[in-house]
């Protein structure tokens, strides 16, 4: 089985962000990145699939330079190779998920593999739609928040997560495109055998090509959000902490 | 292209709860453009819930009945939509952010070469979209780059972001409209099974006064107990984050947030919560927030009315013997 895990590289959770001057999106100098966290689980998925069924991982990415590293952990994790639409960082910012999706959509076009997984969604925009656009790009069914993935004799059948404690499989043939739930299982780190086979496996390097149409939508302002209650911080010893907080629980909240 | 149209969403024979937001926010939408709100459902069988939405402030309710729509099927529902959307041609589509529409409303939006504005929290003057970014960090402005009146712009609201209760109820009945759907069985690629749940509920988080919450700060299982031991000592639920339940740490019935419950008790006690904004929807609306969280940056923070910017492995086994303290001279005296 040929998978492409789409993975992106997103500012490390705990960064401090700053607005860049222009108010559209956040001074990116000084900020450390890392892979997606929702897209790690979907690299995840594909790994344990190519050791239970055998095949071939790719991992394929639409992002600026600085997405090396991150697609070298995916080859010592064991992706076989990767692919990278190299692009503009300003570009990125300022385009939507369709463009983005295009950029996969015509990568993935050339590979024809069986199955594509990504995250659930980036950890930056949020959108948590690219998988979705870049199945209906691809004229393939698609399946979101799956939790577990069985390959069969005609396809898949995959378990997908629904509100309030919900669960449903639904069975579909491949080529699918699968949004994979953060989660589901547990992340392997690269080991030292595998940093070194990565050296020696490909990367493809690819230019973004040019939108073909112009953003369908515009992020026309970032900003901090405005405080919607005034939180009062307490301070002091543990102990200290502690005691103003039962009073507060006495005196304020009545659950005391 | 005018008006809002809003897509409701149904479950089990009834309107979701959640969809009756969708329906405020697309009233409020429309009265801001000076426009009409219309409402779709789509399915077998749906024409209760239709004279249901009647009921509302709508221009019209249109019911979409195929036997093909019975169940679920992202296909099926971005087809049956993308037919209604080109003919009724409104300006907005309006969705509620749940799992079922963001399975499929990415796909309708493309297929008008369009982008969905998901998971919207506000709707300003203009209109502008805001959304979230970085988990809650940031906020961002959104506007579709066309003008609405040439291409529509496909809209999904945050659960919690408009209240139920401050939809308009109709001064006379809306009327319903059948429309009739093109669809035949092999546009379907896809073959959902029946819903299912793994396993009984044993607790009812919404109606627990007191909620301790767990999330990420905690770094591993063997710490739960810790947490536990504060629930215990005020008689509380002990809930979880997303990424602890996922992690099979604290049981999934126990989940508060996009995913799970919203809960809105007297107390929730947030611990090492940095306040995802799936996790934010599921408890704002609680009478009393306090979170301990060592981020002082945290998002937590934003909807906590007291914050302890500290260690919680120092905080909370402080805590917990200052609560059995002051209970225990509750009792003496």
């Amino acid at each position: 089985m040929k998978i492409i895990v789409a993975i992106k590289q997103v500012p490390e959770r705990d960064a401090t962000l700053a607005i860049a001057p222009d108010g559209k999106w956040i001074e990116e100098s000084d900020l450390s990145y890392s892979i997606n966290e929702p897209d790690a689980y979907a690299l995840e998925e594909a790994l344990q699939l190519k050791e239970k069924n055998g095949g071939e991982v790719i991992a394929l990415c639409a992002d600026p330079e600085r997405v090396a590293a991150t697609l070298s952990e995916a080859l010592a994790k064991g992706a076989d190779r990767a692919i990278h639409i190299l692009t503009d960082s300003d570009a990125l910012a300022q385009s939507d998920t369709l463009s983005v999706a295009r950029l996969l959509a015509d990568a993935v076009s050339a590979e024809s593999p069986d199955l594509i997984l990504t995250g659930l969604q980036s950890d930056d925009l949020g959108m948590g739609q690219t998988g979705v656009v870049l199945a209906e790009l691809l004229g393939i069914p698609h399946a979101t928040i799956i939790i577990q993935v069985e390959t069969g004799p005609t396809g898949l059948c995959v378990k997908r997560e629904l509100e309030d404690g919900w669960f449903q499989h639904v069975d579909m043939p491949v080529p699918a495109l699968l949004a994979i739930q953060s989660g589901g299982n547990k992340l392997r780190y690269a080991t030292l055998m595998g940093i070194k086979k990565a050296k020696s496996k490909p990367t493809i390097t690819i230019p973004a090509a040019p939108p073909v149409s112009p953003p369908a939508i515009e992020l026309t302002r970032a900003y901090l959000p405005e405080k919607l209650k005034r939180t009062r911080m307490l301070t002091g010893t543990p102990a200290e902490i502690a005691a103003q907080l039962v009073e507060k629980l006495q005196s304020e909240v009545h659950v005391l | 292209m005018s008006g809002v149209l809003v897509v409701v969403e149904h479950r089990s024979g009834a309107l979701a709860r959640t969809s009756l937001e969708s329906l405020a926010a697309g009233q409020s939408l429309a009265k801001q453009l000076s426009t009409d709100c219309s409402a779709v459902i789509l399915g077998e069988g749906v024409a209760p819930l239709a004279s249901d939405l009647s009921g509302k402030q709508l221009a019209k309710v249109y019911a979409a009945e195929h036997p093909l729509l019975q169940q679920y099927t992202a296909d099926g529902y971005t087809t049956s939509l993308q037919q209604l959307v080109a003919k009724l041609a409104p300006a907005y589509v309006l969705f509620l952010h749940t799992y079922q529409v963001r399975d499929f409303a990415p796909a309708l939006a493309t297929r008008f070469g369009q982008v969905l504005i998901s998971d919207v929290t506000a709707i300003q003057e203009g209109p502008t979209f805001v959304r979230q970014l970085f988990q809650g960090k940031l906020n961002a402005d959104y506007r579709p780059a066309a003008q609405p009146t040439q291409a529509p712009c496909f809209v999904s609201i945050q659960a919690g972001a408009f209240r139920a209760d401050s939809l308009e109820p109709a001064a006379t009945p809306a009327p319903i409209e059948a429309i009739t759907i093109d669809l035949a069985p092999n546009q379907i690629r896809t073959t959902p099974s029946p819903l299912f749940r793994e396993s009984a509920r044993t607790v009812d988080l919404t109606i627990a006064p007191v909620i301790v919450s767990v999330g990420r700060g905690i770094r591993e299982q063997d710490n739960i107990p810790l947490v536990q031991a504060l629930a215990d000592a005020f008689g509380a639920e002990l809930a979880a984050s997303q990424p602890i339940c996922d992690a099979g740490w604290v049981p999934m019935e126990r989940l508060v947030g996009s995913s799970g419950h919203t809960v809105s008790p007297k107390l929730y006690l947030a611990v090492g919560i940095s306040g995802a904004i799936q996790h934010l929807v599921g408890m704002k609306d609680s009478k009393t927030v306090i979170a301990i969280n060592k981020d002082e940056n945290a998002p937590i923070f934003e909807v906590a009315d007291y914050g302890v910017a500290a260690d919680l492995f120092e905080i909370v086994p402080a805590l917990t013997n200052a609560i059995l303290e002051a209970k225990g001279n509750t009792v003496e005296s």
